[in-house]
């Protein structure tokens, strides 16, 4: 026995070395730093450590070395981003993302999706942790400058609505008056609630949660008289209740929420790259090209604009830093607007929205892509 | 006196253990220093960089946002500092109430494990090494969405006897409402506090110059009950009425409203603290040798003043420090709050830290704060720990 | 409670039930209310649960999940390597079992559970191959144990030493580029059970040799390096676990130079081995003050230095004193992992979590706590339970 834990403390003793290798520390202490810094070495076998890129032109030249994109997304909204039984990510800005790695690489699969929490998403980003920031993420003024990010043009147009229970009367947001209003925490959602409800001059009862799903959980059991979030979170997540048609979202909205991907400040490349993926993106829907057609279209297309964005004819994606093929691998490999929206929230989906904005500028909505050319 | 000279200047200094040990600390000190630096400097420009200085500054700012519920005075036009106490004054409630009640089941569970009734000691033993081997964080999720949100809407509430009701909304329970004399009832406690302390110090010096062991802190808590009776009804208005809760439409209204996070945060830590109460009460119990009990009847004390004189002094001396780290445990773990929603000092601090970006001075408080409660909760029993704690001649 | 019991009569046969129900259940009349009172109670809270779990509870979100549970979303193909090691941590278990349990009827149950769990769950037939194969080398490591108990001991330990390098080269893979051996399996897609079992592990492992320096350190005549420990130990405890979660995953971006980051499951991992360090230093200690002054004496009496001291003499006997106290730390690691998935990562609760937004699933919440909570139980109440089993055998604690 003696034996045996004379080997378990040689082994102590063997870790302690490794721990104060590299400084001059006596043998009875302690640096935690130092020993921070061993476990990061010792745990990862390869590339503990990665620079985040700034300046013109890095992060393309990073996300290309490393051979995949790091795309943080959400895990918890169904049809934005969640993890599907099989262990795949699914939903609109996951898609948004894969069409992005479709660009770079000419390979949708090459990303790896992180999921972030609303908390940790901008520093995360900061950090280099991520490429991109793909979150359902809302535009404003501050993440624009003090978070130190800059949004690409929006995927999806939404605002903050109301939900109530159909029998419960409430038909305005005076009704809630003493009311109890269930609300996601970390969100311009706490912060719209609190503005709105303050200017109307009613007082309610917020309860407060940590993540999307504990919120409708209590929102469903009969918690709160009513839930508050974007107008598309509400529809995706009413179609889910155990009786969708006993619940009402109020005609109202409370805020606008233009939620786009958002990328860091000091990269113009970059930044030029994740527009113009969006804007293909919409463009694609309104040529009318789609994953089926897009072969057919690029061999026999006539349109000057549309043998451009295919890579037909000149050679805007090298103007991108990316190959000539990019837009047709977006459209090819992971389709155009209308068919990511069907994919994710379309008719056939349980997470039903109908386009309302999210149409194009043609169809009375407000996707409008700049020529390309 | 010359060889020892000698020998000291054979030594040089780096093999010298004296100076080594002094050096090697130094270098030590410096390390520390100088690690630490280096993490400063890269806060410093990393948040420059994000043209953010290091402040506090920002908790005067309107916080915008509103909180579930509070003990002070608050709404979105309060300052961020206002919204940290109110998140504070959240969490030493759950501590109060969660510490007073996990004591209580603790004590019982850790007797009842010592019953030679089977079914009570074997239901002590399973409900022990039920909760001990959870997951805490699981189970209060699971606690408050599978157990306190499936409870019936407020229209099926439930009504337990004593006038309590139980719906999804919350708990409601009977509370005194105080009225016009409650100031001069306030006064007459007072004064029954006075005289039990002094009916306490007149019982123990009685006590200390007879060598008898008089029921004191029973005395005194009667001393003061008496007053608090007599008080009550001299009083021309009661001081205080009762309010019954009642179901008002949609919401609970009236008496005492308990909300479902406060409920079902509170009453996880006791349950899942007293598990580990108990095991300590069991062994503090048991560490008290039979020769004691059994000297103690030889000399013909009954069995509640062996209870009363020779076991419980000796097993709280054992008791006690384990249990002041499973209060620490309890205060600490009402963290966990964020998980439910119930809006303590550590879920209002992030959700501060989430709307303004202050990362580091939202954390470096939080983390102030619980240092600061645990570091009183521990002088407190400690103080406790030293008077109960045996005198050895 | 302290009462006198009354010497009684010898048992006659035929009134043994009887009597032991008088005297255990029945024994006063405040008893008697007891024991009724606890029986209700138990027929109850049982009764409820059984008719919940097996007509009220939908199950199915688990069966098809049962993968995201587990292991995450690390990819099917490269599953094997994850069995692998798992065989290898079986065929110790085997071996230990044998060597140290000797005699144990418990053994061969436990060796042969994975057997059983595969053909009483829906389990595909790739999981159940698997644990066939377990229980098969299971086996073989039992019967290897039997055969030369005393030959094998070191390397057995031996081999649990090596498990965990293995463990993290098996999960994390070799080669870069995705089609050589061993492929690379990155940290993002680690889940599940899996990622609680490492974050467990490697916090174990990394937390123990920093605990009993922090523990030295406390002991230590050398008074910056006293109060440096005394500092970080009591500053460690005084805070939840789940802050320093939060400052790793918030801060320590902030700490680093200009633009390096960390993997987020190593800021997990390194937050939880912070954090137990602090614990186990307290434990450690503990230890080294209840070893009598005259082992020191007599050591220095042989003339051992002050490190030889340390970690021939004192060392393994303070360690060995505290190993009950040892594996309960290692349980309570385990089960505060569990805070990882409110910093966002995707352990075994948030996988549930997560399995919880798929639109299919929705409002199950108790059938997928209930699980993850079973999960937790089952093992940690296996750990403290074997734990019990070696400590009577070795008479660890008690000498």
């Amino acid at each position: 026995m003696r034996k045996m834990f004379s080997a378990v403390a040689i082994l102590v003793m063997a870790s302690l070395a490794l721990a104060a290798c590299g400084t001059a520390v006596p043998a009875p202490s302690v640096d935690t730093v130092t020993v921070k810094e061993t476990v990061v070495v010792e745990v990862t076998s390869s590339a503990p450590v990665v620079v985040a890129p700034t300046g013109y032109g890095v992060t393309l030249k990073t996300v290309m070395e490393r051979g995949n994109l790091v795309c943080g997304v959400n895990s918890q909204v169904p049809g934005f981003g969640y993890v599907g039984a099989d262990g795949s990510f699914a939903g609109i800005d996951v898609d948004y993302c894969r069409a992005l790695a479709a660009a770079i690489f000419g390979d949708a699969t090459k990303v790896e999706f992180r999921p972030v929490t609303a908390a940790e998403r901008f520093t995360a980003l900061q950090s280099g942790e991520i490429d991109i920031l793909s979150r359902n993420t809302t535009w404003s003024l501050v993440r624009d400058t003090e978070l130190g990010g800059n949004f690409v043009h929006t995927t999806f147009y939404d605002g903050q609505g109301m939900m109530v229970p159909k029998d419960s009367g409430i038909k305005t947001l005076q009704d809630l008056a003493g009311g109890t209003i269930c609300v996601q925490t970390g969100t311009t959602t706490e912060l719209n609630l609190a503005d709105v409800m303050a200017s109307l001059g009613v007082a309610y009862t917020p309860a407060v949660f940590e993540d999307a799903d504990s919120t409708f959980a209590a929102y469903s059991e009969g918690r709160c008289d009513a839930v508050t979030t974007d107008k598309s979170g509400l529809v995706s997540r009413r179609s889910v209740l155990t009786d969708p048609s006993a619940h009402e979202i109020l005609d109202v909205t409370m805020s606008k929420e233009p939620l786009g991907p958002m990328v860091r400040h000091g990269d113009d490349q970059w930044f030029d790259i994740a527009q113009w993926t969006v804007f293909t993106m919409f463009s694609g829907e309104e040529f009318g090209i789609t994953s089926a057609n897009v072969d057919d279209i690029r061999a026999n297309a006539t349109a000057p604009e549309v043998r451009r964005m295919l890579g037909v004819e000149g050679d805007l994606g090298l103007k991108l830093g990316l190959t000539n093929d990019w837009a047709y691998n977006i459209i090819k490999l992971v389709g155009n607007y209308e068919e990511i929206y069907n994919r994710n929230l379309g008719p056939d989906t349980p997470t039903y929205i109908p386009r309302g904005y999210n149409s194009l500028y043609t169809d009375g909505g407000l996707l409008y892509s700049p020529p390309f050319r | 006196m010359q060889r020892e000279l000698k020998q000291t200047a054979t030594i040089p200094f780096w093999r010298d253990e004296r100076v080594l040990k002094i050096l090697g600390q130094i270098i030590f000190a410096l390390l520390v220093l100088f690690v630490g630096a280096l993490i400063y400097q890269n806060m410093r420009t990393g948040l420059a960089k994000q043209g953010i200085s290091l402040s506090y500054s920002f908790l005067g700012n309107i916080s915008g946002f509103d909180l579930a519920e509070t003990s002070i005075p608050y709404d979105r036009n309060s300052a961020y500092w206002q919204a940290f106490l109110a998140g504070l004054l959240n969490t030493l409630k759950v501590g109060v109430v969660g510490i007073i009640f996990a004591t209580i089941l603790g004590a019982i569970l850790g007797i009842a494990r010592l019953s030679t009734n089977f079914i009570i000691n074997r239901l002590a033993t399973f409900y022990l090494e039920l909760f001990r081997n959870l997951s805490l964080l699981v189970f209060l999720i699971f606690w408050y969405l599978g157990v306190f949100l499936k409870l019936p809407r407020v229209k099926d509430a439930i009504l337990w006897p004593g006038d309590i009701i139980l719906t999804n909304r919350g708990v409601g329970i009977p509370w005194g409402i105080p009225t016009a004399s409650f100031p001069t009832f306030r006064l007459i406690l007072l004064l029954g506090l006075i005289l039990a302390v002094i009916v306490f110090l007149a019982f123990r010096a009685y006590s200390q110059r007879t060598g008898r062991a008089p029921l004191t802190l029973l005395w005194s808590f009667l001393a003061f009950v008496l007053v608090a009776l007599v008080g009550w009804f001299i009083l021309p208005v009661k001081p205080l009425t009762l309010d019954l809760a009642f179901v008002k439409g949609l919401n609970l209204a009236g008496g005492k409203i308990l909300t479902p996070e406060f409920m079902a945060l509170t009453s996880g830590l006791v349950l899942y603290t007293a598990a580990f109460i108990g095991e300590v009460v069991r062994a503090g119990i048991q560490s008290v040798s039979k020769g004691q009990v059994e000297a103690s009847r030889a000399l013909g004390l009954n069995g509640f003043q062996t209870l009363r004189l020779i076991v419980f002094p000796q097993a709280l001396r054992v008791i006690i420090p384990p249990l002041t780290s499973q209060y620490l445990n309890l205060v600490k773990n009402s963290s966990l709050a964020i998980a439910v929603g119930y809006p303590d000092v550590f879920y209002v601090s992030n959700t501060i830290q989430n709307q303004t970006g202050r990362a580091v001075e939202m954390i470096s408080l939080v983390m102030l704060t619980y240092l600061l409660i645990s570091l009183l909760t521990s002088v407190l029993m400690n103080w406790y720990n030293q008077r109960i704690k045996l005198v050895e001649r | 409670m302290a009462s006198v019991e009354p010497v009684l009569p010898p048992m006659s046969e035929r009134s043994n039930i009887l009597r032991w129900a008088r005297k255990n259940l029945f024994g006063s009349w405040y008893d008697a209310i007891l024991t009724i009172l606890g029986a209700w109670i138990a027929y109850w809270a049982l009764s409820g649960l059984l008719t919940w779990v097996f007509t009220v509870a939908e199950w199915k979100v688990i069966v098809v999940n049962m993968r995201l549970l587990m292991i995450g979303q690390y990819p099917l193909e490269q599953a094997w390597r994850l069995w692998v090691w798992l065989a290898l941590l079986v065929f110790l278990s085997g071996n230990s079992l044998a060597i140290w349990g000797r005699g144990s009827r418990y053994a061969i149950a436990l060796l042969l559970l994975p057997v059983v769990l595969a053909f009483v769950f829906p389990f595909g037939d790739e999981p159940r191959k698997w644990l066939v194969i377990l229980t098969v080398t299971g086996l073989a490591g039992w019967g290897i144990g039997r055969t030369s108990p005393e030959v094998l001991k070191r390397s057995v330990i031996a081999g649990w030493v090596i498990s965990l390098p293995i463990i993290i080269l098996l999960t994390r893979g070799l080669s870069e580029s995705e089609t050589g051996f061993l492929p690379d399996v990155r940290t993002n897609l680690w889940g599940g059970l899996l990622l609680t079992f490492l974050l467990t592990v490697v916090g174990i492992m990394f937390s123990f040799p920093i605990g009993v320096l922090l523990a030295l350190g406390r002991r230590s005549e050398l008074p910056i390096i006293r109060w440096f420990s005394v500092g970080y130990i009591e500053l460690v405890r005084g805070v939840p676990l789940i802050s320093i979660l939060f400052m790793m995953s918030l801060m320590l971006p902030l700490f680093l130079p200009d633009g390096w980051t960390v993997d987020r499951v190593i800021r997990a991992m390194v937050a939880i081995t912070l954090f137990s360090a602090a614990y186990l230093a307290e434990n450690v200690r503990g230890g080294l003050q209840a070893i009598p002054k005259g082992q020191y004496e007599a050591a220095e009496a042989l003339g051992l230095s002050g490190a030889q001291t340390m970690i021939f003499i004192i060392l393994p006997q303070a360690l060995r004193l505290i190993i009950p106290i040892l594996v309960g730390q290692f349980i309570a690691v385990f089960k505060d992992t569990s805070l990882v998935a409110i910093v966002g990562l995707l352990d075994l609760l948030g996988m549930g979590k997560t399995v919880l937004a798929q639109p299919e699933f929705l409002g199950l919440q108790r059938e997928v706590y209930v699980f993850i909570s079973l999960i937790f139980w089952v093992l940690s109440y296996g750990m403290s339970y074997l734990s019990q089993q070696l400590e009577a055998r070795l008479g660890v604690g008690i000498r």
